[in-house]
């Protein structure tokens, strides 16, 4: 079907503003393939069933909003994690900040500078091409069109330490596009690690592949510029017996789109994916999750908390497929929000869809106030009000960032977000 | 210590007048109980001396050696010295029992501009005082109140009074759902904080509770009023005959 017309100029005035890269050779395929993806199906647009609680228009306009570059005070965090670090600016590779890429138990390169023929090139833009199943992510497939670096990892051993992705914002325009390939070898280890807001507009791309036995823990805390946008997409792939859990903190940003589509292919593995937002007045921020169940006797979960106030906006979007073949089932979601007050919302829409007969499935999705039995008792006993308030807050997000299995990262992660509180009181 | 005078109490959101006229003066070292039916009260006036939204107060006045209490939000009457040991404590998710009881405590040495108690010197005392009280440290580590028995969510009330050394105590119905073992130990963990500069108003359905704390002055609630005081006698007589003989004696 031919686009429409005003779609069709949408999508070329985005495209008009863009370069196709030249390499790496054993990308070219793959990213030919991804850009007449995007000229057929064109651009989210907001009458897409799929944005309807999200408008894409910041994300998919030409050129970004100009975004204002927040000084953070304070230690990076993850600094106290002894972890192999790598740096973009404004996502641009700094060979200068960024540690040596060798590491033990892991090969580390980059897209834009890997050779000829490449592992990758079986998992670059195709994971993205099952994810186009059944529902359209057409900023993937520009992405993988027209992402200019991003990173290569192949796990063949257990990693002792974290590749840890720092993403800086240094310009107020910068527009970047990245994309990432990780293949966690069959009874490898990998921890992957993103921080940063990366640029006033960011589209991101990971896919990965969990071989058997493998074991692969994803956390990102996405920056506190406000003014920030980002639409990312993780795309997942697991064999039997292995581990995927993924964590987003996001602290502020005016958009965020994060999805994550997961594909249990084989047999009695286990996927986690969840998430902590914070934001304040014209904030927007969404999850859209997709899992398929197609091994037996797998489980998943999925558990997004949102924290809302001054007009915020959250947006839950979580859907649980489990085919015929996906006996034994055990898949769970739940999605909440604390709203903070009157004027913020929180907008959800947790699907299941289940062909096979012996499933476990559960799901829920909740929108309330602090407890005022809970604030006065924490008051009777001399705790301020807004310290009182905090301390709700965090505990109310404490269910999510508890599925995060490093206890060191989760702190760090729990400092980020006392951080965020208390700056919002000066 | 406590001063009320002729203290009228409506819903903030309905006209329901709750108490009318309560006149109570407790000196300091004393402790007062205050016995009454179902209804009469009781708790309403522990909620408005520590703050809870929800009441609104028509008439009368609360005085804390001389402060107007009820000028004061909960948290600064908290650090002034009040305590609400609750009917119903109230569970906590997500909030562990340390971190809320030393929060509590630096909070209201903070308010006072005491110096705050460091993380260690706070786990020497609430061990110490979690000893007494039977309290087993692993409940400590759990969320505020949640999962805890009856019977645990009374003493943790009890540890916090004795973490925070208020020096005005209200206990309301503190003995409610305990066994006679819990009740000692609750109440052993009251008469330990007994002090010439502390005093209690001890909120009690049951005689029994004031067995085991010897109360100095005993009062009868009613429909929202002090209907009649006495001394400990009192209660002995409420526990043979009813609150019906003395409710008629005074009508
Ligand atoms: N928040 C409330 N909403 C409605 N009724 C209330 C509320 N608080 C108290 N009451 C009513 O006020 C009266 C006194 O209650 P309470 O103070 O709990 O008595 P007591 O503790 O002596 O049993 C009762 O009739 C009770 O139903
Ligand atoms: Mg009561």
């Amino acid at each position: 079907m031919a686009l429409r017309k005003i779609d069709h100029e949408a999508v070329e005035a985005r495209l008009s503003a863009l370069d196709l890269p030249q390499g790496p050779s054993w990308a070219a395929a793959a990213r030919r393939d991804a850009l007449e993806r995007v000229r057929a199906g064109g651009l989210p647009q907001r009458r897409d069933e799929y944005w309807r609680f999200t408008r894409p228009d910041s994300l998919i306009q030409p050129e970004p909003t100009p975004a204002q570059v927040l000084r953070e005070e304070g230690s990076e965090i993850f600094s106290g994690i002894d972890r192999l670090r790598i740096v973009f600016r404004d996502g641009v590779f700094d060979p200068e900040a960024s540690d040596d890429l060798a590491a033990e138990g892991v090969a580390i390169e980059r897209v834009a500078q890997s050779g000829d023929i490449h592992w990758a090139r079986d998992l670059y833009g195709k994971l993205e091409v099952r994810g186009q199943e059944p529902v359209s992510r057409p900023l993937a497939a520009l992405n993988t069109a027209f992402a200019t670096d991003g990173l290569l990892i192949r796990a063949t051993g257990k990693v002792r330490r974290p590749v840890a992705l720092v993403y800086l914002h240094e310009q107020e325009q910068s527009d970047a596009i990245l994309h990432h390939v990780v293949k966690v070898e069959e009874g490898a280890e990998l921890t992957l690690l993103e921080t940063g807001p990366a640029a006033a507009r960011f589209n991101t791309v990971t896919e990965v592949e969990v071989a058997d036995r493998a074991t692969f823990h994803h956390v990102r805390a996405q920056g506190r510029d406000h003014e920030r946008r980002a639409v990312t997409h993780v795309f997942a792939r697991l064999g039997g017996e292995c581990v995927f859990k993924c964590f987003t903190l996001t602290a502020n940003g005016m958009m965020t789109r994060n999805e994550a589509v997961i594909e249990l292919a084989g047999d009695d593995a286990v996927a986690h994916v969840a998430g902590a937002a914070v934001g304040d007045g014209d904030f927007h921020h969404d999850d859209t999750v997709f899992v398929t169940h197609e091994g037996r006797n797998c489980e998943s979960r999925q558990v997004f908390k949102k924290v809302l106030r001054n007009g915020a906006t959250g947006v839950f979007q979580g859907k649980i497929l489990v085919r015929q073949s996906a006996q034994k089932t055990d898949g769970y979601q739940i999605s909440q929000s604390l709203l903070l007050d009157g004027d913020s919302q929180f907008l959800a829409k947790p699907e299941l869809e289940i062909y096979a007969d012996d499933v476990q499935c559960s799901h829920g999705s909740t929108s309330g106030a602090i407890d005022e039995d809970a604030m006065f008792y924490l008051r009777s006993r001399g705790v301020e009000q807004s310290d009182a308030q905090d301390l709700l807050t965090l505990a109310f997000l404490a269910e999510a960032i508890d599925e995060i299995d490093d206890r060191m990262i989760a702190e760090d992660l729990v400092t980020q977000l006392e951080r965020w509180l208390s700056r919002r009181r000066r | 210590m406590l001063d009320i005078k002729n203290l009228h109490v409506k819903l903030e959101e309905e006209d329901k007048r709750i108490l009318k006229g309560v006149d109570l003066h407790v000196d300091a070292g004393k402790v007062h109980a205050i016995m009454g039916p179902n209804g009469s009260g009781k708790s309403t006036l522990a909620y408005v001396l520590s703050g809870r939204d929800g009441y609104e107060i028509t008439e009368g006045a609360v005085a804390l050696d001389g402060e107007d209490v009820l000028d004061m939000e909960p948290e600064e009457r908290a650090a002034a010295g009040l305590f609400l040991a609750f009917q119903y404590p109230i569970e906590i998710p997500g909030v562990g029992n340390m971190t809320f009881l030393r929060t509590a405590l630096n909070a209201q040495r903070k308010a006072r501009g005491e110096a705050e108690v460091s993380a260690g010197e706070f786990l020497k005392l609430i061990r110490e005082k979690a000893k007494t009280l039977q309290i087993d440290p692993e409940m400590l580590k759990r969320p505020v109140n949640v999962g805890f028995s009856g019977g645990e969510k009374k003493r943790n009330e009890i540890l916090q009074m004795a973490v925070l050394e208020p020096r005005m105590c209200v206990l309301d119905e503190t003995d409610s759902g305990l066994d006679v073992d819990a009740m000692k130990l609750v109440a052993d963990g009251v008469n330990a904080l007994r002090d010439a500069g502390r005093s209690f108003l001890v909120i009690t359905h049951y005689q029994r509770l004031l067995n085991h704390i010897q109360p100095d002055v005993v009062h009868i609630m009613a429909d929202g009023r002090i209907v009649k005081t006495g001394g400990p006698e009192l209660a002995l007589e409420v526990e043979n005959n009813g609150y019906a003989d003395i409710l008629a004696e005074v009508a």
